[in-house]
């Protein structure tokens, strides 16, 4: 389905800002995997992630979706496979434009686009069904200008469109972390409701060890270029936060706590919400 | 009164591609300042070599358009920055419409059939009928850029301008949008020179100087005035902005204000135009209209039953 070969990135290679940010990272993805990827800043999450979409292309190595190399396929050319959200939910959507109109050209995601009306009534029909699901209220609302709406609604209708036309593969960056708790929460189950309902293949990046454990049948953690260790499903069930915290310090007695203490902190505080 | 309204309408189709390349694709491009030119000198040289002047006027919308598109080349191939990419084609474009103009500065069309020439014959021209049936003309061009937009590959085009990395994520090759948006805003502004020169009766090689201020001044004065909410209101906005700005123009040479006066009411418009919206009455004004829309989209959003699921 997906496979990554020893990938290789190193960033301002030759100068003294010189970093590696994946440093041989294999992978393979079986149909209908959900993979959550774990790691402190600079472990090289949100690279992987870009070298897939191909809004980076890396230095050595390859990556195949299902047979096809794509590894030097320009962004706009892999749309065809796969689909992404954003960590900022002004990204995922075009803000002066009405909330039909961004429904149309998510249809129309790695498609030639041509002369035929954007916006028929079948196709408004289908993007009403569509937004129902997301239980928000928005197919009242198809056409108001995506400006308009909160940030946690830009994210759920990102989430949407980025699903709702069938991608080969999904790509979450953060997609939650830019939100609320509340707003995240709710993001948060709407990805493991498509997913689990359209069976996707889905990459997921986080920050927060509590979600990358309630989503997803395997994870990866990943640390200065590299994948630490990966947990498959039966392990991923039984495992816990303070569980993933203790197999990180086992594994890399030299790292700094404090690499993860974001991740605990937010742990913490929702805890103290009591939600 | 009437020639300015006639005027307007024949500068709105010019102002129409400046509304494309700079509020939909957000590109502010000076190609237009020669790509009028080009348009114009085309044209008055195939209709001075007894061609049609309908081909000519067809030519002028071509050459304009190939003009956009060595703008666009140079701003996504050769990664020029926008206005630079402009400033450079224009500046070529200028010894070029010399060249298609066989060296000579001015070329007059007194004397030829141009496609306006039916309506002097039928005395139209001058009089409301004539103003008619330039709405109607500037009408088709409207229509038909309105309808551009609402395709999937208009929408395409507007998001171009709007969030090109989501765009692009969807697939759309954005470097293809710009210079697809630059071909037909300079094909416009083309047509508009070839109309406007067989109106006049000569194509001048200064004829598009400080063109690029008076589209903006369109632009800007008719949003301003009558709105922009969506493609089919902004589009009629900018169309009745041309003919405003005609029409202060002719006032102003009522009063008493010298034709080279011209260039500096043009600047001194687009510059009040961007500045009154920023005084604070009007800053309040549309504050609230924003307010009063943003908390309408609310209320709907929260009428629905599900929403209170989404929040707990």
């Amino acid at each position: 389905m997906l496979t990554i070969d020893n990938v290789h990135k190193t960033f301002f290679a030759g100068t003294v800002n010189e970093r590696r940010a994946l440093a041989g990272v294999s992978l393979t993805l079986q149909e209908g995997d959900f993979l959550t990827v774990i790691g402190s800043n600079g472990a090289g999450k949100s690279t992987i992630l870009n070298a897939i979409s191909g809004s980076l292309i890396p230095d050595t190595g390859t990556v195949r979706v299902d047979d096809t190399d794509v590894t030097r396929l320009p962004e706009h050319k892999r749309a065809r496979y796969l689909s992404r959200v954003f960590q900022d939910p002004m990204k995922g959507s075009s803000p002066t434009m009405t909330v039909e109109q961004n429904m149309a050209i998510a249809l129309q995601r790695g498609k030639s686009r041509g002369l035929a009306p954007g916006l028929t009534n079948t196709r408004r029909q289908l993007f009403r069904d569509k937004l129902a699901s997301l239980e928000l209220g928005l197919e009242n609302r198809l056409g108001a200008k995506v400006g308009l709406l909160s940030g946690g609604q830009r994210q759920a209708l990102s989430l949407l469109m980025a699903t709702f036309s069938e991608p080969r593969i999904l790509l979450l960056d953060e997609h939650t972390a830019a939100l609320d708790p509340q707003r995240a929460d709710l993001v948060s189950r709407l990805t493991a409701d498509i997913v689990a309902e359209q069976n996707l293949t889905t990459v997921m990046v986080t920050h927060n060890m509590d979600q990358a454990l309630r989503l997803g049948n395997r994870l990866i953690m990943m640390h200065e270029g590299r994948i630490l260790f990966e947990l498959d499903a039966d392990q991923k069930r039984s495992m816990t936060v303070p569980g993933l915290l203790e197999q990180f310090r086992r594994l890399q007695p030299g790292a700094r706590q404090e690499a993860f203490d974001d991740a605990t902190l937010f742990e913490s505080v929702k805890t103290e919400d009591g939600s | 009164m009437i020639a300015g309204i006639e005027l307007g309408l024949l500068y709105a189709v010019m102002a129409l591609g400046v509304y494309l390349t700079f509020r939909v694709l957000d590109f502010p491009d000076l190609t237009v300042d020669q790509s009028f030119t080009t348009g114009a000198a085309t044209t008055a040289m195939i209709i001075l070599g007894g061609g049609s002047p309908w081909l000519a006027t067809a030519a002028g919308f071509v050459t304009g358009a190939l003009a956009g598109l060595i703008t666009g080349l140079l701003h996504t191939k050769a990664h020029i920055n926008g206005l630079l990419a402009g400033i450079l084609t224009m500046t070529a474009l200028y010894s070029i419409n010399l060249r298609v103009m066989d060296g000579r500065a001015n070329l007059s069309l007194l004397r030829e059939d141009t496609i306006f020439t039916p309506l002097a014959e039928l005395g139209v021209q001058g009089t409301w009928i004539g103003i008619a049936l330039f709405l109607l003309g500037v009408a088709v061009v409207k229509v038909l850029l309105d309808w551009f937009l609402y395709t999937d590959a208009g929408l395409a085009m507007q998001a171009t301008g709007d969030n090109p990395e989501m765009i692009r994520s969807f697939g759309v090759n954005t470097d293809h949008q710009k210079m697809l948006g630059l071909c037909l805003s300079n094909g416009l502004v083309g047509l508009a020179g070839s109309l406007v020169a067989q109106y006049q009766g000569f194509a001048d090689i200064g004829m598009g100087i400080g063109l690029i201020v008076v589209g903006l001044a369109s632009v800007i004065l008719g949003q301003g005035l009558f709105g922009s909410r969506t493609v089919v209101l902004a589009t009629l906005a900018v169309v009745l902005g041309s003919v405003v700005y005609r029409l202060v123009i002719t006032v102003a040479l009522q009063a008493g204000l010298n034709p080279s006066d011209m260039k500096l009411i043009s600047a001194v418009l687009v510059v009040a135009a961007l500045v009154v919206p920023q005084l604070q009455f009007f800053k309040r004004r549309r504050e609230r209209h924003q307010a009063s829309e943003a908390a309408r989209l609310v209320d709907d959003l929260t009428d629905t039953p599900a929403t209170t699921k989404a929040g707990a």
